[in-house]
């Protein structure tokens, strides 16, 4: 432990020493947080903005019909590519939505107190993003609606599941993460729609929220139960930021496809998916703070902590770009070889080098703090990391596909306007459910700010 | 302020999470108990048929062989229905004015083949060979029933893959020495474990996990 002995307002790591303005109280918390939905007329951009993702939106569902009804072969994927789009977002999606839990139980089990401003929000949005990334296996399976073949159950077929598979592992890694995160949040949100209830203006409110709410009334023993399950839930989750990637990675992994078959994914996906859901929540959250005017209760001190998580999982990741090169010549293999050249130079060496662009090069701005501490510049830094994170999984999934062991089976992958469409429409149901979810809940925890206000010992940050 | 729920509002609350609960068991109950039931299976229903053709009749009170009739179950994919006139060797002569037989007498006419309905039909994303389990012991009992108890004809089994894998893993416990496959009234003798695996091994027939295969069936 580290005490500042300057005056200034963040210790020598550049963490903040104080995490709330010093003139915040209850009420001034309260009413900042609920008014967003209670009260104050939805801004002008909300519409504008909701209109745009409801939109992408319907592009989703027209996308999706057209695949019911027509089948795999309106995409781009063939054999021996037969892993496209689906499997990138796939990864892309889940990827994104570990920002959530990570924020919520491994910052809270550090007790980094810096998290209660944006928990709720991660939360949600890792919920939204593992909804888009459950999608997406689903529908690549040819069949979707037979889809519960994978699951364990007394079927007519006389067969089980292939334990063996991480396919079949990433079923329940996926639903058991979303299971976790959806009970996390709502544990969260109690007091808060409590508060949402007590201060609800009409009776439709006070109804949709009393509902929620469970009954709370905020009683010590209220307090006591919601404060043990919450650490215990916390507890639960935390393994699981490390295995969901870690599962997914094994999809791969597992495989003996060249440029699958590594031991460095778990940890790299894993670095990566914090890398890119902290992306997420910056993309989101900085133009949500300007809207709605949210500065008091999410400083920008806040921001530029995210901005260093980044930063250390940035150069985690290109670590594993590094050592996945590295181990290609080291071993001599010359499928490995051959991969490692083709990933650079082949058909898809563009791919490549944007990935590199904006997951390795333009990342390292964050090591300015004028940048780190600029909101746009911020949010274009994350910007490029969501994109590059993306384009990571295409390179993973594609050019390892495109290209292994036998030349004769060699081919290259083109994306259709479906699978466009469905990767675009995908966006518009995430955002969609962020507006709503920003329409319809406080979307920073009132309870745990109100906490900070309460227990000002608290707001001393841990160098 | 007033309060917004009533007391009752909690019993409410109980009745709709377990009524919640409830209703996915229920759900999956009545699912799964339909998807085995005669209701989807057909199994244990007797079949209309244009003409009530009785098995019971030709084959127990006749003793008609099987393969009278179905010319191709021996060698073929399909066990084959008969042709109208295989009928008529014996109804040309017997019973040649009955009612019940007249749609087979309108057939010969018109030369139009009696429209039967399948009883046993599998579908058509399963590759099946009839002849290759009349040739390595499998009798026509161990699917289709007591055929020669049947008046009109009715499924035995549901054919749902659980039970074509079923034998296919273990099918010491079904198979018979292929003289006995078309004996209607044969049994299983007390020592078929062991005749089982000694006739698997003297037709032949691969245990190596082979009939396992997602192929054997899906071409």
């Amino acid at each position: 432990m580290h005490e500042d002995p300057s005056p200034s307002d963040e210790t020598s790591l550049g963490y903040p020493s104080e995490l709330l303005a010093a003139d915040q109280s209850y009420e001034s918390v309260t009413e900042t947080i609920a008014s967003v939905v209670l009260t104050k007329p939805q801004p002008r951009v909300w519409f504008f903005g909701f209109a745009i993702a409801f939109s992408l939106l319907m592009v989703f569902l027209f996308a999706v019909s057209y695949l019911l009804l027509r089948g795999v072969g309106i995409w781009g994927i063939n054999i021996p590519v037969a892993w496209g789009f689906a499997i990138v977002n796939f990864v892309w999606w889940i990827g994104i939505g570990h920002a959530g839990t990570f924020i919520s139980a491994i910052l809270l089990l550090l007790f980094q107190q810096w998290r209660t401003a944006i928990n709720r929000f991660s939360e949600a949005m890792t919920l939204f993003a593992v909804a888009c990334a459950g999608t997406f296996p689903l529908l690549h399976l040819g069949r979707p609606w037979v889809f519960f073949w994978i699951l364990p159950y007394p079927d007519t077929m006389g067969v089980w599941p292939q334990f063996r598979s991480p396919l079949v592992w990433d079923v329940f890694a996926v639903s058991t993460y979303f299971t976790v995160s959806l009970l996390f949040w709502f544990l969260g949100l109690l007091p808060d729609l409590a508060t949402m209830r007590d201060r609800a203006v009409n009776r439709p409110q006070r109804l949709f929220y009393g509902i929620l709410a469970l009954g709370w009334r905020g009683s010590a023993v209220h307090w006591q139960r919601h404060q043990s399950a919450y650490l215990l839930l916390a507890g639960l989750a935390a393994p699981l930021v490390l295995s969901v990637h870690s599962v997914v990675s094994f999809d791969f992994a597992v495989a003996i496809v060249p440029g699958w078959h590594s031991t460095i994914f778990p940890p790299y996906f894993v670095a990566g998916a914090i890398y890119s859901g902290f992306a997420m929540v910056l993309n989101i959250v900085i133009p949500v703070r300007k809207i709605y005017k949210l500065e008091s209760v999410l400083p920008m001190r806040y921001l530029n902590n995210m901005a260093n998580v980044m930063l250390a999982t940035g150069i985690m990741v290109a670590y594993g770009y590094f050592i996945e090169a590295f181990m290609a010549w080291y071993s001599g293999d010359i499928y490995d070889r051959f991969m490692m050249f083709n990933r650079a130079f082949g058909p898809y060496g563009w791919v490549f080098g944007l990935l590199m662009l904006c997951n390795v090069i333009v990342p390292q701005a964050l090591w300015s703090k004028r940048v780190r501490r600029n909101t746009a510049s911020l949010f274009i830094v994350a910007l490029f990391i969501n994109v590059g994170m993306w384009l990571e999984r295409f390179v993973i999934v594609i050019t390892s596909l495109h290209r292994d062991f036998s030349p004769s089976a060699w081919s290259m992958y083109y994306p259709t306007i479906w699978d466009w469409a469905t990767l675009m429409g995908s966006i518009g149901l995430f955002l969609s459910l962020l507006f709503l979810f920003i329409r319809l809940m406080p979307m920073i925890s009132i309870s745990e700010v109100r906490e900070l206000v309460a227990e000002p010992w608290k707001r001393k940050a841990r160098a | 302020m007033a309060q917004i729920f009533s007391p009752r509002a909690n019993t409410f609350a109980r009745i709709g999470i377990g009524g919640a609960v409830g209703l996915v068991i229920a759900f999956t109950w009545t699912w799964n108990t339909l998807y085995w039931s005669p209701y989807a299976t057909w199994v244990g229903v007797p079949r209309e048929q244009p003409v009530p053709f009785s098995h019971k009749h030709h084959v127990a009170g006749l003793g008609i062989d099987c393969r009278y009739c179905h010319t191709s179950a021996e060698n073929s994919s399909f066990a084959g229905l008969p042709p109208t006139e295989t009928c008529m060797t014996c109804h040309s002569q017997l019973w040649t004015n009955a009612r019940l037989l007249a749609p087979v007498r309108e057939s010969l006419a018109t030369n139009i083949p009696i429209r039967w309905n399948r009883v046993n039909d599998l579908p058509d994303f399963v590759y099946f060979d009839h002849g290759i389990h009349i040739h390595k012991g499998i009798g026509c009992t161990t699917c289709h029933g007591p055929v020669d108890q049947m008046p009109l004809t009715w499924k035995a089994n549901t054919l749902y893959m659980k039970w074509c894998i079923d034998c296919h893993r273990d099918p010491e416990r079904f198979i018979r020495r292929r003289d006995q496959v078309f004996n209607a009234k044969w049994q299983a003798p007390s020592d078929q474990q062991e005749e089982g695996l000694k006739l698997l091994r003297d037709y032949h027939v691969n245990t190596t996990g082979q009939l396992t295969n997602c192929s054997i069936c899906h071409r």
